[in-house]
């Protein structure tokens, strides 16, 4: 047994960045990842971290940066996470430089700044392609000197609650397979998102929604789970490869998209709200790649919402690449500068060794493939927008595990500053909580009752292979509850998630304990299948298509769905109801705000 | 590739106890990466198989084996640069202790990094807290800043590997994030001391198998170590420097 004040569970940007919070405002925090430290997801985003700075553009500020935020989802979010989000940035990005982060510079020696598909200025700190590297290095590396104490390679399967209030934490480490609890007067939950019930993702397989799952059978509320995004730009040749994340930086660095007949389609399609903002022919949105303050974006980097669906419609059309996907080119800027290659190297060099080894292109010659994958979940834990705190007591969230920042779509590099701005508020309000509550005491039933459930399968070795289950799910998801829904699908999907949760009571794993990932796959499934239900359930209840959902049964927007989130709760007898919560009401200043940058 | 194509597999399959290779074969298609056979291995053959993973794509450094007796990131490796009609054989890194199959315990990584003496950094050079500091000040830093720490370089040391120098000698990797921190603009601490007499720069003697097998090509040894070795002789072994210290009372 061990004994914390706060257990951050995950070590992810967000993760790490609230212990460091909390260990500084002087209690005893514990961190416990499924990985080794320094793997978390944090370490695949590529293309920044969204800070309205103003160092490459000085009309950029705050108030652009919550109005953009706002506009891209589409005023479902929590305006009062937004205004945190777009007022603590810059000072957070300060921070992990002065914590030994190495951005990118301008010419003046500031930090440089990327254009993003939904930021109105250029506003992405980065470095190169792989600033998710250097985030969590950084964090990591300040981390480890500042008292919190690490758990690598353990799962949480419980989380432990006493009189309704966070007690503790249970897990096992997944190296030996021993049963561990840690008790707690607060948990932080930052475990990321839940990508892996799906076929096509750029998600790891850490990414099955454990953090949603352990807190929705806590007692708290999952807002928003219909909108999943779907990145437009997945890799989709070859198929080993399908699903891995093609940073939005490439179409920031001038690369365009193109269907089979050649043609740039984005064009074709540009949405009401946003014509004022996007170039009129591609002549203008050169001048915007190259930092012209007075041209208008290309619609490549319109949001990524929009992007996808235009993506699938082309390749639905016939109009798509030979494997089932469109083409990104950047190499073509070799028309409008000289040392192309060189360029593209050095701003994005590990798109460029990602293409080169794994499908042998070279993406300064010749056109990527590109499509739609799995890759952030807009929807999560609901929190109070200053605190952080769900609606049970000492448990808190942050990052992609929590719902409220992005609202029906997130803006690309929102979600980077999302975890360094809301770990530190979630940390820092963790160890105020701890501080005037006494810890409660584990009770033991629990932890027997979920121990014996975990440890069934080594009892079935002729049951069910784990793997398979998991699989079908993803198919299932992946089909029924994708990019384009309908009503009949996502009922069918329905019914196929009961059957899987029959078929998960006979799953079966062979062999012992340690390090078994057979039996670690038998573990995520109920989690991955709480929040398979969570995202249909939700999604058939929205009858509109809004932000990240699309629904072929109802194609437009509708003014009372926009009044609404959507709460997933479990029920005394257990099941999952979905009700309407009224949105977060916008003060009159921020109202205020919304209009001037209309 | 032929679609079809059968690919025998030797796995290490054992623990801190031994182990011995087993026997897998299966079906290679095109594009396939060593990765993606263990994956399939583990989901239809040996579902127990370990090993570790995470992102797919050479950015988190989860992967690293031997394969074929070369240090490399499965998730990197692709089939079709292994010699066809072969076995290709995949072990764990052989200079960690094992825990299962492909899985190895790599805690003495961390445990060095901890003793490092941090980043600490100049007072900011501008009001708004922020310092100013130019492109071509930090690309060399930035190139070291790219590793992903699979401990590849660090497996394949053979200060590491051979004599087991774990307690004397920090490793290429902490040698270059050393280096890293000592060349990093805004940093004002000093740790060559701690070079020559802790971490043991001098055990080194610039074979580059670190550099051959990293796979974010960095130069760890040229780029990293060369100079590291020089900072530490100049402090430490130039007369000149000596009498400069002696008088001072140094």
């Amino acid at each position: 047994m061990h004994e914390h004040d706060v257990i951050v569970i995950g070590a992810g940007g967000a993760g790490l960045r609230a212990a460091i919070e909390a260990s500084a405002a002087g209690v005893k925090v514990g961190v416990i990842c499924k990985s080794l430290l320094g793997k978390a997801h944090t370490v695949m985003a590529e293309g920044g971290m969204a800070a309205a700075m103003g160092n490459v553009d000085d009309r950029d500020n705050w108030e652009v940066h919550f109005a953009d935020t706002m506009r891209g989802g589409q005023y479902l979010n929590n305006p009062i996470m937004v205004e945190h989000h777009a007022k603590e940035a810059p000072a957070r990005v300060l921070e992990l430089e002065s914590w030994g982060a190495v951005f990118d510079r301008t010419k003046e020696g500031k930090i440089l700044q990327r254009n993003f598909g939904g930021h109105r200025y250029p506003r992405l700190a980065h470095v190169g392609d792989r600033t998710g590297l250097e985030l969590i290095r950084t964090l990591q590396d300040h981390g480890i000197h500042q008292g919190m104490e690490v758990f690598m390679e353990m799962t949480v399967v419980s989380l432990l609650t006493t009189g309704g209030r966070i007690s503790g934490v249970l897990g096992y480490d997944r190296e030996r397979g021993r049963m561990r609890i840690w008790k707690a007067k607060a948990v932080i939950m930052a475990t990321g998102g839940i990508g892996k019930s799906f076929s096509v993702t750029s998600n790891s397989w850490e990414c099955t929604g454990d953090g949603h799952s352990l807190a929705y059978h806590a007692g708290a509320e999952l807002m928003d789970m219909e909108f999943v995004q779907f990145h437009p730009t997945g890799m989709v040749w070859p198929p080993s490869v399908r699903g891995i994340l093609v940073t939005e930086g490439v179409r920031g660095e001038g690369g365009v998209l193109r269907n089979s007949e050649g043609k740039r389609f984005m064009f074709d399609d540009v949405p009401e709200a946003y014509r004022n903002q996007v170039a009129k022919d591609e002549e203008e949105g050169w001048r915007y790649v190259c930092g012209d303050k007075n041209a208008n974006r290309p619609p490549e980097l319109l949001t990524r919402d929009h992007v996808a669906r235009c993506i699938n419609r082309e390749i639905k059309a016939g109009r798509g690449s030979p494997h089932g996907g469109v083409f990104l080119d950047i190499g073509w800027i070799k028309e409008k500068i000289p040392n192309a290659s060189e360029h593209i190297k050095r701003k994005l060099p590990s798109m460029y060794h990602q293409f080169m080894q794994l499908a042998g292109v070279d993406i300064t010659q010749e056109r990527m493939e590109v499509g739609p994958t799995t890759h952030y979940v807009m929807g999560g834990v609901a929190v109070d927008g200053d605190t952080q705190m769900s609606c049970v007591p000492g448990l808190f969230a942050a990052g992609e595990v929590t719902a409220g920042l992005n609202g029906a779509n997130r803006l690309g590099g929102n979600s980077l500053s999302d975890l360094i701005v809301f770990g530190k508020l979630a940390g820092e309000h963790a160890a105020k909580f701890v501080k005037s509550n006494a810890a409660v005491e584990v009770d033991p039933a629990q932890v027997e009752a979920k121990t014996r459930a975990i440890e069934a399968p080594f009892e079935r070795p002729n049951g069910e292979n784990p793997y398979a289950i998991q699989q079908d799910l993803q198919n299932t998801m992946q089909d029924l509850v994708g990019i384009v829904r309908t009503q009949k699908e996502m009922e069918s999907a329905l019914v196929k998630l009961d059957q899987f949760k029959a078929r998960l009571k006979n799953v079966g794993v062979s062999g012992h304990r340690e390090y078994n990932p057979g039996w670690h796959t038998a573990i995520d499934l109920p989690c991955m299948l709480t929040v398979s239900e969570s995202i249909t359930r939700s999604a058939l209840e929205r009858k509109e298509s809004r932000g990240a959902q699309f629904r072929e049964d109802y194609p437009d927007k509708s003014a009372e769905c926009g009044t609404f989130n959507l709460v997933a709760k479990k029920a005394p007898d257990g099941s999952m109801q979905v009700s309407r919560r009224p949105v977060v009401p916008m003060r009159s200043d921020l109202k205020a705000v919304i209009e001037k940058m209309k | 590739m032929d679609p079809s194509r059968r690919v025998q597999f030797r796995i290490w399959r054992g623990d801190k106890n031994g182990g011995a290779f087993q026997n897998y074969e299966m079906n290679v298609s095109e594009g396939m990466v060593v990765l993606d056979c263990v994956h399939r291995i583990q989901a239809e053959q040996a579902p127990d198989l370990a090993c570790r993973w995470n992102c797919k794509a050479g950015k988190c450094g989860s992967c690293s084996a031997e394969i074929n007796g070369k240090p490399c990131l499965m998730c990197m490796t692709r089939m079709d640069t292994l010699p066809p009609d072969q076995v290709v054989t995949v072990e764990p890194m052989r200079s960690f202790p094992s825990i299962r199959d492909l899985v190895t315990d790599v805690s003495w990584n961390f445990r060095v990094k901890k003793k490092i003496k941090p980043f600490k950094p100049r007072k900011p050079d501008n009001a708004d807290g922020s310092w100013t500091m130019f492109q071509e000040d930090i690309d060399r830093v930035q190139e070291f800043r790219k590793c992903i720490e699979c401990f590849l370089c660090q497996d394949v040391c053979h200060v590491v590997r051979d004599h087991h120098k774990e307690e004397e000698f920090i490793g290429p990797r902490f040698l270059m994030y050393t280096a890293a921190l000592e060349m990093h603009p805004l940093d004002t601490e000093d740790r060559l001391a701690d070079l020559k007499d802790r971490d043991g720069i001098g055990y080194c003697n610039i074979t580059k198998c670190c550099t051959k097998v990293c796979p974010e090509h960095i130069g760890i040894t040229d780029n990293a170590i060369i100079p590291m070795k020089e900072r530490v002789v100049d402090q430490f072994y130039d007369p000149l420097t000596r009498l400069f210290r002696m008088f001072k009372g140094k």
